[in-house]
């Protein structure tokens, strides 16, 4: 199989998982979530402040069914993270070409400058 | 495992984001060495894999729920640093996009799912590598056992963060005990989904996992040294 139909392939049965295998996962409270209950600190819990993000909760708002709503937003959430891990690494990865190699990222991610003059095996 | 905000005091939460801050840039720099134009796609997939199969809550004894932390499969799959920044970046975007987990909390999710998951996951993978019989077969069932070992530690971790800056007056050895038992149900459950995932992408595409190529190079070496023994000083 090649690379890319592998990668494309993994990539589709990840969304498959996000997106409608989600539908059956377990709705109880997770072993984090169940301990604190039984141990009585679940009410220190903070609201996070991202709570009113339009995803908030794996439900995209606006999407009426909770099943649909909550599919939608893991393949959101999952198209995201391919997104920002994939051209992350791809920023990080070795270059195939030597010219590459010579500019050694011009403009990284953010902070990146200062951390490129401390680097001691940097380049 | 998604702390909340609330669960630990705000000292305790800018200590594990500055320890998450500072590996996260060390496991930039480091990831560098494992990833090139061939296996960078794979940390992509590995990281979406990773945000997928953590909405798969499974059941493990009544009322409760467990889902993959995914530090070894990712480790074993993409390599420990490459590992690291992708369940770093699945916690980044299930804490500001989901409100999955708190955001002041981001560096303690990170401290212990991505970095304790990952190196934990990863050094018992390692160790177990080097002792066992040098086989491909068995990169499965070594990711299984350091995935099952990553996920009670991970939250031993959380106790003892607890301990530290926990909010509420809370028995400590009571809350080890009840972590412990729950999340070593969990590991088992991580150790099996681990298992199959590595198990399956070895036998469609073994190259591209990263926890093989020590015991696969060895079979290339072989082949080439006893085919063409004076192609290295031509070539030098």
């Amino acid at each position: 199989m090649r690379t890319r139909t592998f990668v494309i392939a993994g990539i589709f049965a990840a969304l498959l998982v996000a997106g409608v295998g989600s539908y059956w996962a377990s709705t109880h409270p997770d072993g984090l979530t169940h301990v604190a209950e039984q141990a009585g600190f679940s009410d220190t819990a903070k609201d996070s402040a991202a709570k009113d993000s339009p995803l908030s909760g794996y439900q995209v708002k606006g999407v009426d069914d909770p099943a649909v709503s909550r599919g939608l937003a893991g393949v959101i959430g999952a198209l995201t993270v391919l997104f920002l891990a994939g051209g992350l690494t791809y920023l990080v990865r070795r270059r195939g070409r030597s010219d590459d190699e010579a500019h050694d990222h011009p403009a990284p991610a953010g902070g990146a400058p200062s951390a490129r003059r401390t680097t001691p095996e940097g380049g | 495992m998604h702390v909340p905000d609330g669960f630990l005091d705000a000292q305790t939460s800018i200590a594990t984001g500055a320890v998450a801050a500072a590996t996260v840039g060390y496991a930039l720099r480091k990831a560098r060495t494992e990833l090139d134009d061939r296996t960078a796609p794979m940390a992509g997939l590995v990281a979406t894999f990773v945000f997928s199969a953590q909405m798969m809550n499974f059941p493990v004894g009544l009322g409760t729920s467990g889902h993959l932390l995914g530090g070894a499969l990712a480790a074993v799959l993409v390599g420990p640093w490459t590992g690291l920044l992708a369940v770093s970046v699945v916690l980044i975007v299930q804490a500001l996009l989901l409100a999955d987990g708190g955001i002041t909390a981001l560096g303690t999710n990170i401290s212990l799912m991505a970095i304790v998951g990952v190196l934990v996951g990863w050094l018992v993978f390692r160790g177990l590598q080097i002792l066992a019989p040098k086989r491909v077969g068995l990169v499965p069932v070594l990711a299984g056992l350091g995935a099952l070992v990553s996920v009670p530690v991970a939250a031993l971790l959380f106790v003892g963060l607890y301990a530290v800056g926990g909010t509420a007056p809370v028995p400590l050895d009571g809350l080890a005990t009840a972590m412990l038992g729950w999340h070593v149900l969990i590991g088992l459950g991580e150790a099996v989904i681990t298992g199959l995932v590595v198990a399956s992408v070895i036998a469609l595409r073994p190259d591209l996992v990263y926890g093989a190529r020590p015991v696969q190079r060895r079979r290339e070496l072989e082949i080439r040294t006893a085919a063409q023994p004076g192609e290295r000083e031509a070539a030098a």
